[in-house]
């Protein structure tokens, strides 16, 4: 499996991080050499095995349903971009 | 008397203790060690006010009477990828310019609540993803070490101001993450002793996140003893990390200072690489020897897997990455780049806020979890993953520690293994096995290469099991006698 550039320019869109037209042949050149070289775990066996779910050998954990924290509108805000009162303000969405 | 910042953390404590100086002298003196080190760039923010604030509180205490553990007065260095309430924290990336906490992450809080003194937040790799601190928007480390013809060498990564701080006598601990061998690397690189608490150890709350199921915090000190007096004041259980192991802490210090008799120390055969330096393959012989002379026992082991852990590695850490780090999207806080669109605002903001590695890995991660790969790599990885545990856990069945190289060589030029991101990565392969299987592990400098550049061996432990970890550590040291100083310090 090799990336092209189309492949290289939807993963990017996948994760909303703009790539100039410039840098997609460098960069699919680059993942090209990383996946390549991780494909080697093909050659092991994982026939009935389990993956990994968790390395420590716990249960997940059960506490009280209280509300312990709350009412910290102005710590929750304090370092937003943009606000307009109480609220997180970002370009307009719908028309 | 030397100046104060040179003492350890054991020396430092005592001499509060009897009263021989105060927490504000040894404070101010590592404060002016912190400003004469300026060239290294080993902090992105300092903060002597905090310092000499928490400084003068500890005095005050110890004059009440009321002095705190062995942390209480002691200045340590703080990785900034701990949130801490009022300080920039920064992960070194543009992508968080401005971001101050409200709140403060359980290990520095715990650190606080031991009475420690912050000095600063430190340079590290965006996001905690290197091996060279050679990623961070804040510039590039230096060690305190310098190459054979005096050029600048990487410190290792990712905590590479906080191993720098402790290397250069800025300060006598310092705390850092481990993710797949960001602290045991760079300790090895810079001849200080690094460890990696057992996943679940140290809570992970309020530490900004890299790869959750990888990531664990742990401390940076000249000597073992020291660094199991900082762990001692970072883990215990905390109910805000569902991962937090809900088990008591420890005193570490009491498992140090007796002989090996009775340990059984594994020596895994797949840790010998093609190419590997041969002095580095002797002092790995000479670290069991030494260890032998003590009374352990040698006992040669087989990993069989040990060869996939990194790749495997290198599917997972940018899987959780690339979801860890969708939250940082321009509206919340830190960076925001207009655009005419949301989704465009979004690209923009992630496109100029994330360096190159960090795109490469959250790239890697949305490429193999997204559908139609997800089976092919993702889950393929952790059924590796399950396999190279098994594989750890039947060794430890028959031995108590390993004994491994740390890194596959000594510490690099800025600059160099920029060419292909494999060659980088392949500076990990012998501490991310551990973070793979969730172990604690520990790098000691045991010797110099051939450039007279520290060496570390590594020492790898049974799930909580640190005491056995920091007890054969000790004995290492010692046998080790590693004194040699970097240039920084007039050695070399």
């Amino acid at each position: 499996m090799s990336l092209d550039r189309d492949d290289v320019r939807k993963i990017a869109f996948l994760a909303r991080i703009k790539i100039e037209d410039a840098e997609l042949e460098p960069l699919a050149d680059e993942l090209n050499s990383i996946i390549g070289w991780v494909e080697q775990l093909g050659e092991v066996n994982t026939d009935g095995v389990q993956p990994m779910t968790s390395v420590a050998e716990m249960l997940t954990p059960q506490r009280p349903d209280q509300v312990t924290d709350g009412n910290v509108t102005q710590k929750v805000l304090a370092n937003a971009p943009d606000r307009v009162k109480d609220f997180y303000a970002v370009p307009k969405v719908l028309d | 008397m030397g100046k104060l910042n040179d003492l350890t953390l054991a020396e430092a404590r005592d001499g509060l203790a009897a009263g021989d100086f105060s927490a504000a002298e040894l404070t101010e003196d590592c404060i002016t060690a912190m400003e004469a080190a300026r060239n290294l760039n080993a902090f992105i923010t300092e903060t002597p006010e905090i310092a000499r604030k928490r400084a003068a509180t500890s005095d005050a205490r110890r004059a009440r009477g009321e002095a705190l553990g062995a942390l209480d007065g002691i200045p340590i260095a703080v990785k900034d990828l701990f949130c801490t309430t009022g300080t920039l924290t920064s992960a070194a990336s543009h992508i968080l310019d401005g971001f101050t906490p409200t709140y403060e992450s359980t290990v520095s809080q715990n650190l606080i609540n031991a009475g420690a003194v912050m000095l600063g937040k430190t340079n590290l790799d965006e996001f905690a993803m290197g091996s060279a601190n050679i990623t961070s928007y804040y510039g590039n480390v230096k060690n305190p070490w310098v190459g054979p013809n005096g050029e600048d060498l990487v410190p290792g990564g990712s905590s590479g101001g906080s191993v720098t701080a402790v290397a250069a006598n800025i300060c006598p601990g310092s705390i850092g993450t481990d993710t797949g061998g960001s602290i045991r690397q760079p300790a090895s690189l810079c001849g200080v002793v690094g460890m990696k608490p057992t996943y679940g150890r140290c809570s992970r709350w309020g530490t900004v996140a890299f790869a959750s199921s990888l990531d664990q915090a742990g401390p940076f000190a000249r000597t073992v003893r020291d660094n199991a007096l900082m762990l001692e004041g970072m883990a215990g259980h905390d109910p805000k990390d569902s991962t937090s192991a809900p088990i008591d802490v420890p005193n570490f210090e009491a498992a140090i200072g007796g002989d090996l008799k009775g340990l059984t120390v594994g020596i895994p055969e797949e840790y010998t690489l093609d190419g590997m330096p041969e002095e580095i393959q002797a002092l790995w012989d000479q670290g069991a020897a030494w260890m032998r002379e003590v009374g352990a026992e040698i006992k040669p082991v087989s990993l069989p897997h040990t060869k996939y852990a990194l790749p495997a590695y290198y599917i997972v850490a940018p899987a959780e990455a690339s979801s860890n780090l969708a939250r940082y999207d321009g509206v919340r806080y830190g960076l925001r780049v207009e655009g005419a669109t949301l989704d465009e605002m979004y690209e923009n903001t992630r496109g100029s806020g994330f360096g190159a590695e960090v795109r490469r890995r959250v790239m890697i991660g949305t490429y193999v979890l997204s559908a139609g790969y997800y089976d092919a790599y993702y889950v393929k990885a952790q059924q590796v993953r399950t396999i190279i545990l098994n594989e750890f856990n039947t060794v430890f069945e028959d031995v108590d520690v390993l004994l491994t190289p740390t890194a596959p060589n000594a510490a690099f030029p800025i600059g160099a293994k920029m060419d292909d991101p494999v060659a980088m990565y392949l500076n990990d392969v012998f501490t991310v096995p551990a973070n793979m299987a969730g172990l604690p592990g520990i790098s000691v400098p045991a010797g110099l290469d051939k450039s007279g550049l520290p060496l570390g061996l590594q020492v790898v432990a049974k799930p909580f099991d640190e005491e056995t970890m920091f007890r054969a550590a000790d004995a290492l040291e010692r046998a080790a006698n590693f004194t040699a100083k970097p240039r920084y310090l007039g050695g070399q």
